[in-house]
């Protein structure tokens, strides 16, 4: 049931504060008055309350049950991070309030900024993105900025290797880069040739994600990183993988010139069924003067300001100073870990992982089989060519077991794949149930393919078609039609 | 182990063998080792967390929001309890991008019916499922409007929010397109003459407040009359005020975006809100962002799934429409219930009051005798002239729990002695009498 179907006219769930001001002429010229009331709902507190709680139980989300989204880094959110955010202090100040009456606010994001900075190696930080794409296409505008700078005017070309995230690509385009894909070696990491014939004078800059999407980590960083500036580009590091480095590696030290962060992944917050995110950006000093304004910074007297003199600056991604409250969640993260906690954290994604490749690899082949880092990707084409079950199906099998899928047909150059990232806060049980569960599955599609291939049963909807719903797509709900 | 982290010492051995490794050490065989730890703090209980946020917040000066008379972009509406209570509900929280859409018809619904509620509101056919803010989609707006006609120039109203406009131009920098800005006449409207005179064969879109960033009304009918049908007309649109003013779609907008903080979500310091963007059916292709769609699953009961993501970047990579991908969905959701729970006559209402009270403070700094800028009907926000000393006044008037009208300069570094007043249904007759004491 839709909430259009609970709605009854003059139906209400709201009453507005006691208000005493005398009625005011209203002088708006009648062409622009409304004529029809919106069809929003009319409906009392409890049916909103209901619609909402119940279509809550329809989600599946960390807080229910594993969910080993590759790439994605579904790690538990604490619930101390909610409870801070939402403090007076923090949810009803406004932007254009000065300065000096949000110097807890403006502290906060300054101190996150320096613990970022030492995390990632990085000189300098923007806060401002709100989701890692967003920090990607601040990343690539640097790098134009920094090129133009220089007088270099011929460097048109971006490379992104083809295990990259897809939103590398997009982001490149859209700072208007031609995008130079290049195959992965048969390790699955950078092919060192393919690097080679594809750096010249009009490459601006590699975007890489190192461990890579297929959780392996370039061994020849140090390499990749001297050719690449030996052809005058810069290199973009991806730091939607960083969970597997924390505590033992920094993107700034392999060479990274500029480094984006999902602080929704790595840091912890919440995703929210698709964003807010936030992708605060780090770069080595030499790039400081292009990051987007304001800058946080803070005078001998301890005064917190925000510095918009900066005059190289790209300009601004967005309005006011990013998702500050996704930035509360990520301090109040990095302080409940400290460095021990952080280390702990990539030390133990990486043994989630490695434990759980060795539990599949019994059952699906691992593409690239090899020590992983937080992620490793499995393939089940063997099956699907004796069977015709596909992973989709599989996914959707694990769906009525009560877990998450994994990523699926990611990245693009393995087929019929699983991405799997366990994370650090899943214990040794649950990944043994879920090797479990994936073994029953396989038995199942040995044995009685058409129960796997018609999988979910036991979820709210089955099976949905959603080839019919992009070719004849309906945008919205239909009034008069149920 | 850290509390987040379950392992024993004892599962970490076991665990070791089943890898084949006798330490941790040997999985990190292909990483150099650059650092020994971080600098930083050891880890901290939550007892000690919540004491040093909650010390942090306090370092910030917050209001009562009846005392709150400044807007410009960021507004503060009464935001009834079950708003948060739901939103806050951790299976919307916690869930990720619905890729399992069988098991995530919680957050696509709740995003549907967000998106048909966005189209009633702004009179348009789709609406996708989230822009970061208000700014991003009006910078993707342009992008879009680019991508349907091919042309490269913008013509922009040079009141809408500056922090919009600037947006708009680092985005635009790199692809070629040519902002240029039109101002206002007396009235504080668009003017119409140079609009005309401005628009040429490489004019794409013309983009206009309704409200602009001074409250005032512009005229959508007469703007929609004076460019070309071939000109995408984009409105930057204030949600609140669409519940009285006419939507922007029967008037001839072609893409509508703005901010939706106001419906539902706190100030938070500027982040985050949310970004709309709803436009017409056969723009679609064009359009950035996540789009939720009905369905049927294979019993023939009605499901909702992500649809068109052939426009993605998942797939069309390099050539996307566009390279978001996390949005802000759970705003979106925020949205929707506080939709939801006002419906039409709510909003309504909540639109009236911000007139109301808008208009009376306007009228009492004229009593002051206090003049406005402009002459145009305007919805909750409007410009007035002060005295050099204003921004003196303003401070003082922090100091006593008033955020009192903006002092415009701060923006719109060429408009001097000048402060943008703003109301919502929250301020009573009483704020209004503590502020003009203060004037």
């Amino acid at each position: 049931m839709t909430i259009f179907e609970l709605s009854k006219e003059h139906r209400k769930g709201y009453k507005l504060p006691h208000y005493n001001i005398e009625t005011q002429e209203i002088n708006i010229p009648g062409h622009l008055l409304r004529k029809e009331k919106p069809k929003i709902p009319e409906v009392t507190e409890i049916d909103v309350v209901r619609h909402y709680t119940n279509l809550a139980t329809k989600n599946y989300a960390v807080d229910v049950g594993f969910y080993p989204l590759g790439s994605c880094t579904m790690k538990y959110n604490p619930k101390i991070n909610e409870d801070v955010s939402n403090f007076e202090g923090f949810t009803m100040i406004h932007p254009h309030q000065p300065q000096e009456t949000v110097q807890g606010a403006l502290k906060l994001m300054f101190e996150l900024k320096e613990m970022l900075c030492e995390i990632t190696g990085m000189d300098e930080m923007t806060l401002q993105p709100s989701a890692g794409a967003h920090g990607e296409l601040t990343g690539i505008l640097i790098t134009r900025a920094y090129h133009l700078s220089r007088g270099d005017h011929k460097r048109k070309k971006a490379i992104v290797p083809d295990s990259a995230h897809g939103t590398n690509p997009a982001s490149a385009a859209m700072a208007g880069y031609d995008v130079i894909e290049i195959k992965s070696g048969p390790d699955g990491r950078i092919d060192l040739k393919a690097l080679e014939e594809a750096l010249d004078d009009e490459v601006a800059v590699l975007m890489l994600t190192n461990p890579n999407t297929l959780g392996l980590f370039e061994k020849d960083i140090l390499k990749i990183a001297e050719m690449v500036h030996n052809a005058g580009a810069l290199l973009y590091y991806d730091g939607a993988n960083l969970n597997a480095l924390l505590g033992r590696t920094r993107p700034g030290d392999m060479g990274f010139d500029i480094v984006h962060l999902n602080l929704h992944k790595t840091f912890s917050t919440p995703h929210g069924m698709g964003g807010p995110g936030s992708g605060p950006v780090g770069v080595k000093k030499f790039l400081s003067e292009f990051l987007p304004v304001p800058i946080l910074t803070k005078d001998s007297k301890n005064n917190y300001k925000l510095d918009y003199s900066r005059k190289n600056s790209i300009g601004t991604m967005r309005s006011y100073y990013g998702n500050f409250n996704v930035m509360v969640r990520a301090y109040a993260y990095i302080k409940s870990m400290g460095k021990d906690g952080l280390k702990q954290v990539g030390e133990m994604a990486v043994l989630n992982a490695n434990y759980l490749r060795k539990k599949i690899e019994k059952i699906m082949p691992i593409a690239y089989p090899d020590v992983c880092m937080h992620e490793f990707v499995a393939t089940c084409e063997q099956l699907t060519k004796e069977t015709g079950v596909k992973a989709l199906d599989i996914a959707k099998r694990l769906l009525d077991y009560g877990f998450h899928a994994p990523t699926m047909y990611f990245p693009l150059i393995v087929h019929e794949d699983f991405m799997i990232e366990p994370t650090e806060t899943e214990s040794k049980d649950t990944l043994d149930k879920f090797a479990e569960v994936l073994e029953t599955i396989f038995k199942e599609a040995r044995e009685k393919s058409e129960l796997v291939k018609n999988a979910p049963y036991t979820t709210p909807v089955k099976r949905l078609d959603d080839v019919t719903a992009s070719r004849k797509p309906i945008f919205r709900f239909k009034f008069g039609e149920g | 182990m850290h509390r987040y982290i379950p392992h024993t010492e004892e599962e970490i051995k076991e665990m070791l063998e089943e890898i084949g490794v006798d330490s941790i050490e040997k999985l990190y065989i292909n990483v150099p080792k650059t650092i020994n730890e971080y600098n930083l703090p050891d880890g901290k209980d939550e007892f000690t967390i919540r004491r040093e946020l909650l010390k942090l917040s306090k370092e910030n000066v917050t209001f009562e929001p009846e005392n709150v008379f400044a807007g410009a972009g960021i507004y503060y509406h009464y935001i009834p309890t079950v708003v948060n209570h739901l939103a806050n509900d951790q299976k919307f929280v916690t869930a990720y991008t619905p890729y399992q859409a069988e098991v995530s018809q919680g957050t696509l619904q709740a995003l549907f019916e967000y998106q048909t509620m966005m189209c009633e509101l702004t009179g348009m056919e789709v609406a996708n499922s989230s822009m970061y803010d208000g700014a991003t989609a009006l910078a993707e707006a342009i992008l879009t409007a680019v991508r349907v006609n091919r042309k490269e120039k913008i013509l922009l109203s040079r009141a809408i929010n500056p922090e919009y406009k600037q947006v708009s131009k680092t985005y635009c920098s790199s692809q070629n397109i040519k902002i240029e800005e039109i101002g206002w006449e007396k009235s504080g409207q668009i003017n119409i003459e140079t609009l005309k005179e401005k628009i040429d064969q490489n004019t794409s879109a013309v983009v206009v407040g309704y409200p602009n960033f001074f409250g005032i009304i512009e005229d959508l009918q007469k703007i929609r009359e004076a460019i070309p049908e071939k000109v995408l007309l984009i409105v930057v649109a204030e949600p609140v005020a669409l519940s009285i003013l006419e939507a922007p779609g029967n008037l001839g907008a072609d893409i509508v975006v703005g901010e939706g903080q106001s419906l539902g979500i706190t100030p938070n310091f500027g982040g985050p809100g949310i970004g709309f963007f709803t436009t017409r059916e056969k723009y679609v292709r064009k359009m950035p962002g996540r789009i939720i769609g009905e369905t049927k699953d294979i019993d023939g009961k009605k499901g909702y799934v992500m649809i068109l993501q052939t426009r993605e970047q998942h797939i069309r990579r390099g050539k996307a429409t566009s390279n978001i991908c996390s949005n802000h969905a759970l705003m979106a959701l925020v949205n929707a219930i506080y939709m939801s729970i006002m419906g039409p006559e709510g909003l309504k209402e909540v639109a009236m009051r911000s007139y109301n009270s808008a208009h009376y403070l306007a009228k009492k700094l004229e009593e002051k005798g206090y003049k406005l800028v402009f002459s145009a009907p305007f919805f909750n926000e409007f410009l007035f002239h002060v005295d050099e000393n204003y921004a003196e006044k303003w401070e003082n008037m922090i100091n006593k729990g008033i955020l009192g009208p903006l002092p415009v300069e701060k923006i719109f570094p060429d408009l001097s002695n000048m402060a943008l007043g703003c109301t919502t249904e929250v301020n009573t007759k009483e704020s209004i009498e503590k502020l003009l004491t203060h004037l």
